[in-house]
């Protein structure tokens, strides 16, 4: 059974196109059960970088259609159209995060998931969408791939998990109600750290935010006070001039009694005064400093990069081995068939000389001719799904032309071998 | 026999200490350090054990064999809960030290089996096994500290591939410094205790011993935090370093 996908993705499509064929959860699944249907399967992976059809013994141009029908113009020059191997490989480097935008980002796993909950999934549908997240799962443990900082505000929360460990009840304070802060707030509060106060010189703004975060406003001058109890602060404001001096963090120090200090200065012109990081147990980053993280956080996914994709490369051919092991099936089941007919065919002649035996002995007599039929064709079976997973269906044909099997299981002529 | 188990020992300590510095830049490399402490650990505990049988008694009140057991103790102790991946630069730290010292302990003949007839196996077990055993703790809070006073600097000087190397916080180092020390000084304190009670006089040794011993209840009475702790810790240990030094000049004099 044939695997095809038909897709676009960030790499041919710009996001005017990709916006056109997005779709959401149900017209995701309501796209996979149109495509499917009289044996055939499908699932779609929709996502902001790209929409992804997977059909099995389905036609490829009529994906496309659906496709072009969703987008409203011929996608032609930014779709990509593989088959089997190359389509489980796809998807399996997919799952991984190797073909997303920044590698390794976890949430496309997630997605896969979903695509394939929501997807009219058969065996292959199944057995393809299973291996693609146990093959980003792997990726993920065995490689470093997933675990450094992509963003700047990723990369804040992780440095101040590197100097409090879990951030469990960490007090933090933000200053200053912008986008930025907000977005660095809202990464420390998904670790667990507790976004105590809001301060901002717009009060409606601090309130605003505040409320979004369930923490408290404050006035731009309170943050002074603060700092003696908070454990990380985040600043962010429009101002000309340090909020944060020196002076201020040098008192609370003294009342901290040790207690690390880490400060995130998000805004430029900076509202830290930069000295403070020479303060004992003060730790300061600016944004410059956030974004050399990320770059080498981001060289250092690049790196991990090669290990996982050996690892979706392996997965990918264990998959295709399973897959081409399906093509000999319908032969072995023919050839089962064919050889239970023999049995009870003969039996059944041999009926008149069995008349004399008891109950017992005729149940002795079935089960020895089964045991008999079965080693016999047990060897073969088994080399034979050995061979179509390395060699294709050559082997399906050939059980097929030697035993004179039909592929509904009835006895046939013999089938030509291709090249006879 | 002795020579059949010492050397596997400092070959997979040494294995383990190449090991944990290349993790630094391959980080696959770690697991086969973690397995070249365990062998190594478990290696030397044969010896020790063979050590014991031969002598019939307690083989390491030598300077040399002191030594030895110290080691058996910094990395059994480090086995308790170093092998975890985010303590691997702990092991950077444990593992090539501990190497020479077996190494060194070797060379003075800290590997034979000879017993000693002044003092009994029972006292020297309490005594000079519990202030092994608590030089070996401080030993690793003193890594602790080292660590963490490295990793202070590298977030103060803001360097980016910090997160990389995966390395314990600096609270956890903190605390578990701080655990490290609140273990070892009561078996400080008993091994001394049980010294006196002996009838030790006061010799070098037991002059670093009671330094070392004074500087730690200090440091248990304070809690200094931070930068501050660290310092001490590994000041500390500087100090136990001394220590063999202490009894080498005794068994000189």
């Amino acid at each position: 059974m044939k695997l095809t996908l038909v897709g676009t993705s960030h790499k041919l499509a710009p996001v005017e196109v990709r916006e056109q064929v997005a779709l959401d959860a149900g017209a995701a699944s309501e796209l996979a059960h149109r495509l499917a249907g009289d044996g055939r399967e499908a699932a779609v992976l929709s996502t902001c970088n790209r929409t992804e059809l997977y059909i099995v013994a389905g036609e490829e141009d009529e994906a496309i259609a659906e496709l072009e029908r969703v987008g409203g113009e011929p996608l032609a020059p930014y779709l990509y159209r593989l088959g089997d191997e190359a389509a489980a490989l796809h998807l399996f480097r997919v799952a991984a995060g190797l073909d997303s935008m920044v590698p390794g980002e976890g949430e496309i796993l997630g997605q896969v998931r979903a695509a394939y909950e929501a997807g009219a999934c058969g065996p292959v549908l199944d057995r393809l969408f299973r291996s693609a997240l146990h093959a980003g799962r792997k990726a993920r443990t065995e490689t470093a791939i997933g675990e450094s900082p992509s963003s700047v505000s990723a990369a804040a929360a992780a440095l101040a998990q590197q100097v409090f460990g879990e951030l469990d009840g960490r007090r933090v304070l933000i200053v200053g109600a912008g986008k930025v802060g907000e977005l660095a707030a809202r990464n420390l509060r998904s670790r667990g750290a507790d976004v105590a106060f809001v301060a901002n010189r717009s009060a409606d703004r601090a309130v605003e935010l505040a409320r979004k975060l369930g923490s408290e406003p404050l006035p731009l001058e309170g943050v002074a006070v603060e700092l003696e109890r908070a454990d990380v602060v985040v600043s962010s404001t429009g101002a000309a001039g340090f909020v944060i001096t020196r002076d201020a963090v040098e008192q609370s120090v003294r009342r901290r009694k040790g207690a690390p200090l880490f400060l995130i200065d998000l805004a430029v012109p900076r509202d830290v005064e930069p000295s403070v990081g020479e303060l004992d147990g003060c730790f300061l980053y600016d944004i410059d400093d956030l974004e050399a993280v990320v770059a080498e956080s981001l060289a250092g996914r690049h790196r991990e990069a090669e290990r996982a994709e050996a690892i979706v490369a392996a997965e990918a051919k264990r998959f295709r081995e399973w897959q081409a092991s399906l093509d000999v099936v319908p032969a072995i089941a023919s050839l089962r068939e064919h050889a239970e007919a023999i049995r009870t065919a003969e039996l059944a002649k041999a009926e008149g000389r069995l008349g004399g035996l008891s109950e017992s002995e005729r149940r002795t007599v079935d089960s020895l001719t089964s045991q008999i039929v079965n080693k016999l064709l047990h060897g073969p079976i088994v080399r034979a799904k050995e061979a179509a997973a390395l060699e294709g269906v050559g082997y399906a044909d050939a059980l097929r032309h030697l035993f004179g099997l039909d592929d509904d299981g009835r006895d046939g002529h013999p089938r030509r071998l291709p090249g006879q | 026999m002795v020579d059949l188990l010492f050397w596997p020992a400092l070959l997979a300590y040494g294995e383990a200490a190449v090991a944990y510095a290349g993790n630094v830049r391959y980080p696959g490399l770690g697991r086969f350090a973690i397995w070249g402490v365990r062998a190594g650990w478990l290696v030397q505990t044969a010896l020790l054990v063979v050590q014991a049988y031969r002598a019939d008694g307690f083989p390491w009140d030598t300077w040399a064999g002191s030594l030895n057991l110290f080691v058996w103790l910094v990395v059994g102790g480090y086995l308790v809960w170093g092998c975890r991946p985010r303590y691997r630069l702990l092991g950077l730290a444990v593992m090539p030290f501990a190497a020479v010292l077996l190494g060194a302990s070797y060379l003075g003949g800290g590997a034979d089996a000879d017993g000693s007839d002044h003092f009994s196996t029972a006292f020297l077990l309490l005594h000079v096994g519990l202030v092994l055993a608590a030089f070996a703790a401080l030993t690793l809070a003193a890594a602790l500290g080292g660590i963490y006073l490295w990793e202070e600097r590298a977030l103060k000087l803001r360097r980016p591939g910090l997160l990389r190397l995966r390395a314990p916080s600096l609270l956890t180092l903190e605390l578990l410094g701080w655990r490290t020390v609140v273990v070892a000084l009561p078996l400080l304190t008993l091994g001394m205790v049980a010294g006196f009670a002996h009838g030790a006089s006061i010799d070098p040794q037991i002059v670093v011993t009671l330094v070392v011993w004074a500087l730690y209840v200090g440091f248990l009475v304070v809690r200094p935090r931070g930068r501050r702790a660290a310092l001490l810790q590994v000041a500390g240990f500087a100090l136990v370093l001394t220590a063999p030094l202490g009894l080498l000049l005794t068994h000189l004099s």
